[in-house]
């Protein structure tokens, strides 16, 4: 705005009126355009600067995960910014298995994914079926579902951890994958109902009655109207729910000890155990235990930005 | 409806829109009643066997009032909870602080903004086990990077961070911000995004400037939004057990533990699980008015109350 003015002051000789032309206007329009184009450019570059410090914080527990990972054994203690010889001697052993640590490493990476994926399709099918019976058949004391589904929400999971652990046992659940994925379906579900109300509420009613006179019951409406139009809601729900999972420790920690049975989560953490574990074997696997959500929230962003925006939410 | 009106509606407490608050037509009758029953009996069954037996279940484990006399002769715990009060209010309190302003920071129109963005992103893509297992070694004394760093820029030798209450302390709430504030920003970014441009331009038109654009218009519409994200915060600070347990470990000599780590210390490397429960009950009268008041204000249906 400012250098606007500057310019039209310049090139209007009649302003002011009383100002004879070319006299002291030029004067005026070369002293405040340098300096107004000045200001812009070091605001510009503070703000650059600022970018530049944002971004090595963001970077540089990552950098450090990857520099470990890439030293030797014993470059590990170097001390120095960059490993002297980048070896990867470490991604090595982890992939072909050779520690003991590691022995069952595709194995634990498998019950990931299993304890993933069934938590994503538990908490889907769950979640989605409640929000239809609660915002779309709206059945008289869906109220207290919503209720109970958001007070899950806001209880810290790690509160109920010990009780939860003994139920388990009640259950007869113990170094039993099902355990986990029950107990993280149990946190993930709210969330879902909680979105899914509230996607569903942009979906006409209009649709539903229309199938009703058409003598659809209420299951076909569900499947064959309702899961649908709600497509993107559940493929954001689904990545929260498969993260969740995925990036779970405390309850992966409590109710599976067994190599048979852990997570890669458990077997990541069992490094922590001694005080001469290979550091860069613990990198490595950490790195690869990373790598499926970094790309999974690369690759869905947009619905992972539409999804948490939804509701304000679990990070 | 958009997705920052919605990150909005979390902060207005969900206008109800006029078409979806009525029934379906003529109501729901006979067999219909047998489905909305079937539709709604697994998450009941999930809520009754998870959340419910195991609260009761809880309630009844610290139940003994001699629990309690144990617990508050544990000078640990007294630690651990000025720890936690720590924790929540400089953690929340700071991030939420950082993500307002980073969120009116990424508002900027420049390509490299953009480019920023997606670096930024990462610490949340990343899971926190990771994260905070590489936190803990960069900031090791002999040879971690950050005293690498620091050497090698400034010719600074610095010290051993996790050594020290105080710092390890911080290292923790650090290691939390560090963590979340993504997360954080790109919630209130959307609530940015989403005020329309037309009040600023109406706002410029009556002669306000910066401070005024923001006392008038950016502030009083992203107030609630802000609230909200500061009491779901908190909750989610309260009950977290991981920057605890693997940025600082406890130590030194578990100083700098919080409740949700004390109690699961207490349940499974003492094996006093009920002491654990007691220790996590003692948090209930922060914690339930915290849980009623988030629930009020992002209750889902508008119910049939």
């Amino acid at each position: 705005m400012s250098v606007t003015y500057g310019r039209t002051v310049a090139t209007d000789p009649s302003f002011p009126p009383e100002a004879v032309p070319g006299t002291t206007q030029p004067t005026r329009s070369k002293k405040s355009r340098p300096h107004y184009r000045l200001r812009r450019h070091a605001l510009e570059a503070a703000a650059m600067a600022f970018g530049v410090v944002l971004a090595v914080w963001s970077v540089l527990p990552i950098y450090n995960m990857w520099m470990i990972a890439l030293s030797t054994h014993d470059g590990v203690f170097a001390g120095s910014l960059w490993p002297e010889q980048p070896t990867l001697e470490a991604f090595r052993v982890v992939v072909t298995e050779d520690f003991w640590y590691l022995a069952r490493f595709w194995h634990q990476f498998g019950n990931s994914f299993y304890v993933g994926l069934s938590v994503m399709f538990l908490t889907l099918l769950i979640g989605s079926l409640a929000s239809f019976t609660i915002g779309r058949m709206r059945i008289r004391h869906g109220w207290m579902l919503s209720n109970a589904a958001l007070m899950t929400y806001v209880i810290p999971a790690s509160f109920l951890a010990i009780p939860m652990y003994r139920i388990m046992q009640i259950y007869g659940l113990t170094n039993n994958l099902m355990s986990v994925v029950l107990a993280l379906t149990t946190f993930a579900t709210p969330y879902a109902i909680f979105i899914f109300s509230q996607y569903g509420k942009s979906i006409p009613m209009e649709l539903d009655e229309s199938a009703r006179i058409d003598g659809a019951n209420p299951f076909q409406i569900y499947l064959r109207i309702y899961l649908p139009l709600m497509a993107p809601a559940l493929v954001a729900v689904g990545t929260y729910a498969l993260l969740l999972a995925w990036n779970e420790y405390l309850y992966n920690f409590l109710l599976l000890s067994t190599p048979e049975s852990m997570t890669v989560a458990v077997a990541l953490a069992q490094f922590l155990n001694s005080d001469e574990s290979p550091w860069n074997f613990m990198m490595a696997t950490a790195i690869i235990y990373a790598m499926p959500p970094i790309i999974l929230y690369y690759g869905f962003r947009r619905y992972m930005a539409a999804g948490l925006t939804m509701g304000g939410v679990k990070g | 409806m958009s997705v920052t009106q919605q990150a909005v509606a979390v902060g207005q407490g969900f206008p109800r829109p006029r078409a979806a608050s009525r029934k379906w037509f003529g109501g729901i009758h006979g067999a219909d009643y047998i489905w909305a029953f079937a539709f709604a009996v697994p998450y009941v069954v999930i809520f009754i066997a998870f959340v419910v037996y195991p609260i009761c279940y809880g309630l009844w484990l610290g139940s003994e009032p001699q629990l309690y006399t144990q617990l508050f002769d544990d000078p640990r715990y007294f630690t651990a909870v000025i720890n936690t009060l720590i924790y929540v209010g400089v953690g929340v309190n700071l991030k939420m602080a950082l993500a307002f302003l980073l969120s009116g920071f990424f508002m900027r129109k420049r390509w490299w903004i953009k480019a920023l963005l997606v670096v930024f992103i990462l610490p949340w893509a990343t899971p926190a086990l990771p994260a905070y297992m590489s936190i803990h070694w960069l900031l090791n004394g002999q040879w971690g990077m950050l005293n690498n760093l620091l050497w090698t820029v400034f010719g600074y030798d610095g010290p051993v961070y996790l050594n020290s209450h105080w710092m390890g302390l911080s290292a923790n709430i650090g290691a939390y911000v560090w963590k979340n504030l993504p997360f954080w920003t790109i919630i209130l970014l959307a609530g940015r995004m989403s005020i329309p441009q037309e009040l600023y331009e109406a706002a410029a038109v009556d002669g306000a400037t910066g401070i005024r654009k923001f006392a008038h218009v950016t502030y009083p519409l992203m107030a609630n939004l802000y609230l909200v994200c500061i009491l779901l915060d908190t909750v989610f600070a309260l009950g977290d057990f991981n920057a605890t347990f693997f940025v600082s470990v406890g130590g030194p000599a578990m100083s700098t533990e919080v409740l949700a780590t004390l109690g699961i210390r207490y349940a499974y490397t003492v094996a006093l699980p009920r002491l654990g429960v007691a220790e996590v009950m003692t948090a209930l009268p922060v914690l339930i008015p915290l849980v009623y008041i988030l629930m009020r204000k992002l209750r889902v249906s508008e119910g049939q109350l």
